[in-house]
């Protein structure tokens, strides 16, 4: 008895650190990949220091340069090798004044980039510029390949030991409960051989189905329950044609909520600006994601998962350039678009009025209330089940948000009076009359 | 034995064994015809067995269940480029101007994402004309799917630079041969256009531009113009008058334009005691009639002849007239009246002669009148019927060329279209620029299409000084172009129109820019006055006291408030709308008066299935015009020995079938006239009216509507021209409204609206009913069904007369029935409207009743009540019982037998993508089996709710709005917040006038009423 728990214990021990051991030696892995790609570039001449340069691209040329594509101005990397330093010293002061006077290389440039004139940086010193162009000569660093079980490990490292380990862990113990339960059971029986006890063998009883089948009262309750139970699950069924909880269509762009709203906390209502104002929260137009897009034509590496791959979504971004008919070769707008079929997935009924606006600029409720953890949603879904016992639900629940808005201060102070309460729900200013959205 | 014996069952199957055998044999006598039964060859050697039919059946009904459970996909396309201003469900307003050669307003235009959906009266100042029916109407017009798409040449469809090279040409080839270039239109009041014509005649000194008004006004024009020197009409200001004298003229109706309805009505509501009295002498009976405080109808040969008594009288001259004898002492009266209120009394004649309309100018001259002013004249009729006449002669004489027509359709509108239509054979190149492809443009070389007003720029100058913009709401929906640009590609000018009244409103408006004029849709300049105003008056009075009344019958052609001048008659809404008078939709008839539909043995009556049915007539002109089938309407108030008949109907070309209805009474409106000497008779047959009003007259109950006189109303205590019903409570009277079966809900906190309805201020224009089918999405169910009483119209106006010559008299006459014979006869007798009766108009819709008796027997609940006044209905609720409909007192709700949208059985707008695009996104469209009733715009004042909460502020006085209260330009319809204590609706609320319709009944409704005074 004792031998075999012993064993169980050291087995499940065992099991335990080798789970950790793998998961700590992962991390440390992954966690070295990146600076050991970045120690790899050389450090640039020019006296400058390439971080200090990096922080000055971002803040200053970022928006219209980039190291490796033309965005509104061409590439940086490796500019020192095409002009030398005085000359773009004088570009970067004033590149006006270089374009006026024809300096062929400066209207080269100029003529090559659209004519868009680049702001002066008359405050970036020489020393400033000097760190820029060591920064922007550093050598491309080589993309890390992609280590398989890079993923898995981090995403086990946020939730500390996964949920199958430990299941299967518990399994373990489980089968091996059962199987000294059954030693014990055979030792108890040869000890009692041993010490001449009979043990008693079973007399054949009436099988219980049997028994079941005789008792006729049992029959009965059964089946009433199992006739309950049926129309119970038919009743949920029939509840739930035409709620599309969970709808998760495949768009024609593959969008991922996650990397906008939630990798780069862009808000809501930057893209879905109507509904601050409009009964729809609005599709954003292409206009809008071009934006951004205009300068990011590519996502981070970072960025791709072992289910989605970098490729993957750069191919998306130039479904967009193509819909929206913008070139990135010559950043310019060819005129051709073609709107976006995005497939509809919230869908109320024709006789059901809703408005965004009431809800998210007067009543101050968070987007995610009603479409639910939409930054963590690689694909978005319906996450509310949108039923009217659903409205109705939180129409009862919530409290009016009448703080600072002229508009409830008078109906609030005489309502609450006669409700006799501290606060209004929506239910109580009239939210449940079939009349506020049925029309 | 038994089984030897022979049984038989007749002596024949005894005697004679072989018939009866055979027929034994033969369970059918005849030969069942199964060759034709069974039908062809083919269908008979089908392989598809009746099993293999009902596998089908099974299958398909199965896999239609199962698709069924599967919801649809639906795509959402945003924008790529989305404009700054739209923002999807936003609605954005636009100030425009209309005027289409007919009508003419000032409007706001209301789009959902870049399309219009509704059209609302520009309330800014200086904005002066409001919107009729018609053109709340016409926002479907530019949705109608039967208009012009592309151009087309010799009826094949062609490109417009085509017809720009083919015009370009011809006129080249006009110039070559010496023909004439003929510009015809129809009223332009656009200064910008006259310009460009101008500018076209100067480089074409061949060329010339008539102009051509469907419905004529040339006399009052002519009349004008020889005494003040130029072309226009005067702009009456009613609300100025205190004492109003109408001579054959339905200022509320079409009258020189009509839009004076507004102005009216402001003197029409008594203030301080005081309110302005209005005579009217006319023969049809017109809504002016109806609103008149002493109407007297006679011929307009009589009318004539008391336009001259009266010039007599208020000048002092004595030109002799032959006045009847029974007319003499009213028109006295009237005459006298007028000339002691001085300034303040007013003249107006609607007479097609230009020495009647000299003499309005003379009297008006004479009193100096307020209301009459020469400053700032309408300019919105200009057609001269000679220049018309001269045209045709021309064509046929083939001395025209080229004819370029735009805004006009003579082949329809012309008396002597043939005549036109032969003309246009022989000229060499005729051009219809047009919406449709009218019966002009079917004869027409080239028919071009033009864009709808909505999709259109252009400049107005509607009165002199004042300066109106169209601009366009919408990307033109077709290959058009309009005429202005036509014109410029003609003259060589590069740029669009728009760029050309740009530049050519700077030098017309001076201190305002374009931006500016453009946000306001109207600019007022300076007030322009015209010289001159002399003229030999008395010879126009002595040569109009000689003319003679016409032979036979004197018919009276007039327009329609539906139909108008017939542009629109592919609208639906215009079709199904009810006459205000005569309640008939959907056709035109002859009106006759009751004396002589008696001589003439016709009728009208209310047939089993409760539809209206008359006769027919044919009438005859003296030319030997014959109108066939004209079906008949008995019009109580007709002047005996006039009928009446509108214009507009009987119109064929691009018209859906259901809307070629009616007559074409144009065919016999020769010489622009009017008045018409035919003969009239009863012709086989009865026409079967869909006529939305069966009933006539009020039979005395004044709890209806309530009337009283101006002197009561100034001299009694208001319970006793607006009594409160008194009901028994425990054995004793008291008063209705104190009583209550219910405990009432507290309604004081939050809005509570109501609305009110002044029956002085309501003259039934019907724009409201237009207005509140484009906002809620009111369906057209159609000639046929309005028959069978199935209209949806959610707030209708009914029309009833008294049997009396008042309805005072009706009631005392109520009053007076003693006994069950006297009942019996008298209340028969008062179900007939009098020879000259009062008409009052009265709207009625859902009444949104406090204690609704349509809530209590809803057995699912879909109609409820809610804390700000207004009676709920979930469509998605009702399951259709129709209890509701039947335990309303007011008869307001509205069943949807069918499905009225995508339904090709109900072929109007709702079938066609295009005219589905006027639908309001903020209203639901109902589905089959529904019942639905006016919401009192609940969509509206939710919004209004919101925008106060989004913008943190308490919801302001006049914000509160419905579709039929602002398309009230009358003031007779107010809407608002009676819980907000400051507002007008709580200050009409507890006015003495104030009255709930059927009070008696309890329901408390929402919808309150105004006792109508009539100045007698």
């Amino acid at each position: 008895m004792k031998k075999v728990g012993n064993h169980n214990s050291n087995s499940r021990k065992l099991f335990l650190s080798l789970a950790l051991m793998l998961t700590f030696s992962l991390t440390s892995f992954a966690q070295d990949a990146t600076p050991a790609a970045a120690t790899e570039a050389p450090v640039a001449a020019q006296g400058g220091d390439p971080v200090k340069g990096k922080e000055l691209f971002n803040s200053n040329c970022a928006a219209c340069h980039k190291l490796d594509a033309k965005s509104t101005g061409p590439a940086l990397r490796g500019i020192a090798q095409k002009h030398d330093m005085a000359w773009i010293y004088k570009w970067v002061h004033n590149s006006a004044d270089l374009i006026k006077s024809g300096d062929a290389a400066a209207v080269k440039v100029f003529e090559e980039n659209n004519k868009v004139p680049m702001t002066a940086f008359p405050a970036l010193s020489e020393g400033d510029i000097d760190s820029i162009i060591a920064y922007t000569s550093e050598v491309k660093a080589e993309a890390p390949a992609p280590v398989p079980g890079t993923a898995v490990a981090g995403s086990s490292d946020q939730g500390g030991i996964s949920n199958s380990v430990i299941l299967g862990a518990l399994a373990l113990v489980m089968a091996m409960l059962v199987v000294m339960l059954f030693l014990v059971n055979n030792v108890l029986r040869k000890v009692a051989k041993a010490n001449g006890i009979e043990v008693a063998s079973k007399t054949p009883t009436t099988p219980i189905w049997k028994a079941f089948a005789k008792n006729q009262f049992l029959v009965l309750v059964t089946s009433i329950f199992l006739l309950l139970a049926s129309a119970y699950f038919v009743y949920g069924f029939l509840m739930q044609v035409g709620v599309d909880q969970n709808y998760e269509p495949i768009q024609p762009i593959h969008y991922s909520h996650k990397i906008h709203a939630g990798d780069n906390e862009i808000n809501c209502k930057y893209c879905h600006s109507a509904a601050r104002v409009s009964k729809n929260a609005g599709i954003p137009s292409l206009n809008v994601c071009m934006n951004c897009h205009k300068n990011i034509a590519e996502v981070a590496e970072s960025t791709a998962t072992p289910e989605y791959s970098k490729a993957f979504y750069d191919e998306q971004i130039q479904k967009l350039y193509t819909a929206v008919g913008w070139d990135k070769s010559t950043q310019s707008y060819t005129g051709k678009s073609q709107p976006v079929k995005w497939v509809r997935i919230h869908n109320l009924p024709d006789f059901v009025y809703f408005n965004h606006s009431q809800h998210v600029t007067v009543a101050g409720i968070e987007c995610q209330t009603c479409h639910g953890p939409v930054e963590t949603y690689e694909i978005q879904k319906q996450f509310a089940p949108l039923t009217m016992g659903w409205c109705i639900n939180c129409h009862r629940k919530t409290d009016v948000k009448m703080e600072g808005n002229e508009y409830y201060t008078k109906i609030h102070e005489e309502l609450s009076k006669k409700y006799g309460v501290d606060k209004l729900t929506a239910a109580q200013m009239g939210g449940l009359e079939c009349g506020k959205c049925h029309y | 034995m038994s089984s030897n014996k022979k049984y038989w069952k007749s002596v024949e199957e005894l005697e004679n064994g072989s018939i009866v055998e055979a027929l034994r044999n033969n369970e059918f006598v005849e030969a069942i015809p199964t060759d034709e039964f069974l039908g062809s060859k083919e269908a008979m050697s089908s392989s598809t067995s009746r099993r293999d039919f009902l596998k089908y059946v099974g299958f398909s009904t199965a896999a239609a269940t199962l698709a069924a459970c599967e919801g649809p996909v639906n795509k959402s396309i945003p924008y790529v480029l989305q404009p700054e201003q739209i923002i999807p469900g936003v609605a954005d307003y636009y100030a425009t101007s209309v005027f289409d050669g007919f009508d003419f307003a000032n409007l706001l235009v209301k789009t959902r994402e870049g399309r219009p959906i509704k059209i609302d009266n520009n309330t800014i100042s200086g904005a002066k004309f409001t919107a009729n029916a018609r053109i709340h109407a016409s926002i479907l017009s530019l949705y109608d799917n039967m208009r012009l798409k592309e151009p087309k040449i010799g009826g094949k469809d062609s490109t417009w630079s085509a017809v720009d090279s083919k015009i370009k040409s011809s006129i080249v080839d006009a110039k070559a041969k010496g023909g004439q270039v003929v510009l015809l239109t129809n009223t332009l009041a656009s200064p910008s256009t006259e310009k460009l014509i101008g500018q076209f005649i100067a480089s074409n000194p061949n060329a010339k531009h008539i102009v051509y008004d469907a419905v004529s006004s040339s006399e009052a024009l002519d009349a004008f113009e020889t005494v003040y020197g130029e072309r226009a009409l005067v702009d009456y200001d009613f609300s100025k008058a205190s004492l109003i004298v109408s001579v054959g003229a339905d200022f509320l109706g079409d009258w020189q334009g009509g839009g004076y309805d507004s102005g009216y009505t402001q003197g029409r509501v008594p203030k301080n005691g005081k309110m302005s009295r209005h005579f009217q002498l006319e023969a049809n009976m017109t809504l002016s009639g109806a609103a008149a405080d002493k109407r007297l109808p006679m011929s307009t040969a009589n009318q004539k002849q008391a336009l001259v008594h009266i010039y007599n009288i208020v000048t002092g001259s004595a030109v002799a007239v032959s006045l009847e004898e029974k007319f003499k002492s009213e028109v006295t009266k009237a005459a006298q009246q007028l000339k002691s209120a001085g300034s303040k009394g007013v003249l107006v004649s609607g007479i097609q002669d230009k020495n009647a309309q000299l003499l309005v100018l003379a009297i008006n001259q004479v009193l100096a009148s307020e209301a009459f002013s020469t400053t700032g004249t309408r300019q919105i009729r200009k057609g001269s019927n000679e220049k018309v006449a001269q045209l045709v002669k021309d064509m046929k004489a083939g001395s025209v060329h080229t004819l370029i027509m735009s805004g006009v359709n003579p082949v329809y509108t012309l008396a002597d279209s043939a005549s036109f239509a032969e003309g246009l054979k022989k000229v060499t190149t005729s051009v219809s620029l047009t919406l449709k492809e009218d019966e002009t443009a079917l004869l027409s070389t080239i028919a071009a299409p033009v864009p709808h007003y909505l999709e259109a720029w252009g400049d107005l100058s509607l009165t002199k000084g004042t300066y109106s913009l169209t601009q366009p709401t919408i990307r033109p929906l077709f290959d058009t172009k309009q005429f202005q640009d036509v014109l410029m590609s003609l003259n060589g000018m590069s740029g669009t129109y728009y760029d050309y009244i740009k530049a050519n409103s700077s030098s017309i408006v001076s201190g305002a820019t374009w931006n500016k004029i453009l946000h306001d849709g109207v600019f007022v300049g300076a007030a322009q006055s015209v010289s001159g105003g002399s003229a030999d008056f008395s010879a126009a009075a002595s040569a109009l006291a000689k003319s003679k009344a016409v032979a036979g019958f004197e018919l009276v052609l007039y327009t329609k408030t539906g139909m108008g001048d017939g542009q629109q008659a592919n609208n639906p809404w215009l079709q199904e709308f009810p006459d205000p008078i005569t309640r008939v939709s959907w056709d035109n008839y002859v009106t006759v008066s009751n004396a002589d539909a008696k001589a003439l043995t016709m009728s009208n009556e209310i047939v089993a299935n409760g539809g209206l049915n008359g006769s027919y007539a044919t009438i005859t002109t003296v030319d030997g015009v014959k109108l066939e089938n004209v079906p008949v309407i008995v019009q109580p108030g007709q002047a005996v020995g006039t009928i009446g008949l509108a214009l507009g109907y009987g119109r064929k070309a691009a018209l859906k079938e259901e809307m070629q209805v009616g007559i074409n009474a144009y065919s016999i409106y020769k010489d622009f006239n009017d008045v018409q000497s035919v003969t009239l008779e009863k012709a086989s047959g009865d026409h079967e009216f869909a006529c939305v009003q069966g009933q006539k007259t009020l039979m005395g109950r004044g709890d209806i509507i309530k009337e009283t006189t101006l002197e009561i109303f100034n001299t009694k205590d208001a319970k006793v021209w607006n009594e409160v019903p008194m009901v028994s409570l425990n054995h004793e009277e008291v008063e209705a409204t104190t009583v209550d079966l219910w405990t009432s809900f507290d309604r004081s906190v939050g809005h509570h609206f109501n609305l009110s309805i002044d029956l002085n201020a309501c003259t039934g224009c019907g724009a409201c009913v237009i207005a509140c089918h484009a906002e809620n999405n009111v369906p057209v169910v159609g000639k046929s069904e309005i028959r069978r009483s199935r209209d949806m119209h959610w707030l209708r106006i009914d029309r009833y007369y008294s049997s009396e010559s008042t309805f005072e008299g009706d009631n005392e006459r109520k009053e007076s029935i003693s006994g069950l014979s006297s009942s019996l006869s008298t209340f028969n007798e008062m179900e007939k409207a009098g020879d000259n009766p009062q008409v009052s108009f009265q709207p009625v819709m859902c009444q949104h009743c406090n204690h609704a008796p349509c809530e209590t027997v809803c057995p699912v609940a879909a109609t409820s009540h809610s804390r700000q006044g207004q009676n709920h209905m979930a469509y998605n609720r009702c399951v259709g019982t129709r209890y509701c409909a039947n335990n309303c007192p007011y008869k307001v709700r509205r069943f949807n037998w069918f499905l009225y949208n995508k339904n090709s059985e109900f072929d109007y707008h709702m079938n066609d993508d295009l005219g589905r695009m006027v639908l309001n996104p903020d209203v639901n469209v109902r589905s089959r089996g529904v019942m639905e009733k006016c919401s009192m715009c609940i969509q509206m004042t939710q919004a209004t709710i919101l925008n106060a909460k989004r913008e943190g502020r308490e919801v302001v006085d006049g914000e509160f709005q419905t579709a039929c209260s602002n398309a009230c330009s009358n003031g007779a319809m107010a809407f608002g917040d009676v819980n907000d204590k400051e507002s007008q609706i709580t200050k009409l609320a507890e006015d003495e006038r104030m009255y709930h319709l059927l009070e008696h009944v309890g329901t408390k409704p929402n919808v309150i009423y105004h006792v109508k005074v009539r100045n007698t």
